[in-house]
């Protein structure tokens, strides 16, 4: 997948400005609470799951562009999915981060983010929501 | 006037930012350091190696003697009565937590009360939960106004006898207001209450003197104020040093011990020095505080409260920005760029040369009171110049979503 800066861009400014499944978590929803000391990114990501497919994501709270964009743009692609499918996008998204060979065709949006790993200072910011997911995703599978 | 171009040209680092057209505005967070000092750390590396107070030979004396007159150059740098009143711990936040430990666990109790304020940055409000924790003693607020600053009204209005201790910053990270430190003192004194100053981001910018300020305790680090890192100070007045506690039991700090576990400590400042201390850092801050004192800490303070002004007065010009902090003084603009975030902003200045801080500075009970919880500080030293402010006010008037985050792709 071919993609500029300019397209870049306007994807994340389209995430950022109108984030999707963004907002308050009610206690239906399995959440975890992700902040971390060295940058400002404060939030939460709740899942519901069907059996093994991911019913629902959402995620509240402040972040920067990076962070409300990447964590917009990954929870539309692991709804609907099965708990191995979401799990195996992050995996693609990590090595993506990582500047490892990864399944560009399926991170489709995601791959605004593919030159990230050039601004150490904003790798946290682009996987503090995929970290939150993660989580959830290795909790509902192996449990606690 | 300070001459900053002969004082830039003794900043290694300065220059080399130069050679890359980058801007420190971050001197809050730590400062750079003078050529002297570190000459002074390498020189005890190369040419002094000794521990200290071990002198039966003449290198250990020597290096004795040098960390000693370290010891009465900080007494003279805030004007204390005896350099015994001096005791170095690692930083600022060490100073804190050991007059809270020292002093604040061995003399609170029940019912007692902590005022504090809050815009205080973690390291002085933290230490002082646990005090809360142990003792008993309850936290209480001096409230502040709208924009964060203080008014001396408001701490009448909770002072009683049941307040034991006032720990404020004499300037607050965040937001660069000067507390007046020495009126506060004056009421709490009137209460019998101690004063825990918290000089960190004051004692750069401010003469300070502990006596006409009557302050008990101030702590602050080496290294916002041109020395080594892992170097702090806590003063605290010889009568309150000598009834409390220290934080660590170790060799050098007591005179001796039995078999029994008696102890029998050394007299302040000693006796809070166990282990073997920072040597080349406090030898470090010496020639810091030397390299000041030769341009004036009064010199300094006026640069730097006409930097700030200048730079306050530009970015106050620009419509696009909200500077949180428009009464404050000295050395710190707290702001944020209209509908951007903080830390979108601050990584697009980094794209542009412009090293800034980003986020809610330590002070995480602040937003309470100024009602947003990440904005930008820009913080001045001595070495920065009207130049770099246009600069960043240049930049500043030009930010956009788009370009920040281009900056990041």
């Amino acid at each position: 997948m071919m993609i500029d800066n300019e397209f870049k861009r306007a994807i994340i400014m389209d995430h950022y400005s109108k984030p999707h499944n963004k907002g308050s978590i009610d206690e239906s929803y399995k959440s975890v609470h992700m902040a971390s000391d060295s940058c400002i990114d404060d939030i939460t990501v709740g899942m519901k799951f069907d059996n093994d497919i991911v019913k629902d994501v959402r995620f509240d709270g402040v972040g920067c562009t990076i962070c409300i964009s990447s964590t917009s743009i990954m929870s539309e692609l692991i709804k609907g999915k099965s708990i191995d499918e979401a799990l195996k996008l992050i995996d693609e998204y990590y090595k993506m981060i990582d500047e490892k060979p990864y399944d560009e065709d399926a991170l489709e949006e995601a791959n605004a983010f593919n030159t990230l790993s050039k601004q150490a200072n904003r790798i946290k910011c682009g996987t503090i929501g995929i970290k939150a997911m993660n989580i959830l995703l290795r909790e509902e599978k192996y449990g606690k | 006037m300070l001459d900053v171009k002969k004082i830039r040209n003794d900043f290694p680092m300065i220059k080399e930012l130069e050679k890359k057209k980058a801007i420190y505005f971050d001197s809050a967070a730590t400062s750079f350091k003078p050529q002297c000092v570190i000459d002074r750390v390498n020189e005890y590396y190369t040419k002094e190696t000794a521990n200290i107070h071990r002198g039966d030979y003449d290198l250990s004396f020597s290096v004795s003697d040098e960390y000693e007159k370290a010891r009465e150059t900080v007494r003279k740098f805030i004007n204390a009565e005896s350099s015994a009143e001096i005791v170095f711990t690692n930083g600022a936040s060490s100073s804190l937590n050991l007059v809270a430990y020292g002093y604040g666990q061995k003399f609170l109790k029940e019912g007692d009360i902590i005022l504090s304020t809050e815009a205080e940055h973690a390291s002085n409000i933290l230490p002082w939960f646990k005090v809360a924790e142990v003792t008993g003693a309850t936290i209480e607020y001096i409230p502040l106004n709208k924009d964060g600053s203080f008014d001396i009204e408001n701490l009448k209005k909770v002072m009683s006898d049941k307040v034991k201790v006032i720990t404020l910053a004499h300037v607050s990270n965040v937001l660069g207001y000067i507390m007046p430190i020495k009126e506060i003192a004056k009421i709490a004194h009137e209460y019998n209450a101690v004063v825990v100053c918290d000089g960190a981001q004051s004692i750069p910018h401010i003469k300070t003197d502990v006596r006409d300020l009557d302050i008990d305790f101030l702590c602050f680090s080496s290294h916002k104020v041109l020395g080594p890192s892992g170097v702090g100070v806590m003063y605290g007045k010889y009568e309150l040093l000598d009834k409390m506690d220290p934080f660590m039991l170790g060799g050098g700090s007591n005179a001796r011990f039995d078999i029994c576990g008696n102890i029998l400590l050394k007299n302040p400042p000693f006796k809070f020095e166990a282990g073997t201390p920072c040597v080349e850092g406090v030898l470090g801050f010496k020639a810091a505080l030397e390299y000041l004192m030769d341009i004036g800490m009064e010199n300094v303070e006026a640069n730097d409260r006409m930097l700030h002004k200048y730079f306050m007065d530009e970015i106050t010009k620009l419509d696009n920005v909200e500077v949180y902090n428009k009464q404050s003084e000295t050395s710190i603009v707290t702001f944020n760029v209209k509908n951007i975030f903080a830390q979108d902003v601050a990584c697009y200045l980094n794209s542009k040369g412009i090293y800034v801080r980003s986020g809610n500075h330590c002070a995480k009970i602040l937003l309470n009171v100024i009602g947003v919880s990440e904005t930008i500080r820009a913080s001045l030293y001595l070495y920065n110049t009207k130049e770099e402010i246009d600069y960043l006010v240049e930049v500043l008037k030009g930010v956009t979503l788009q370009k920040c985050i281009e900056a990041a792709l």
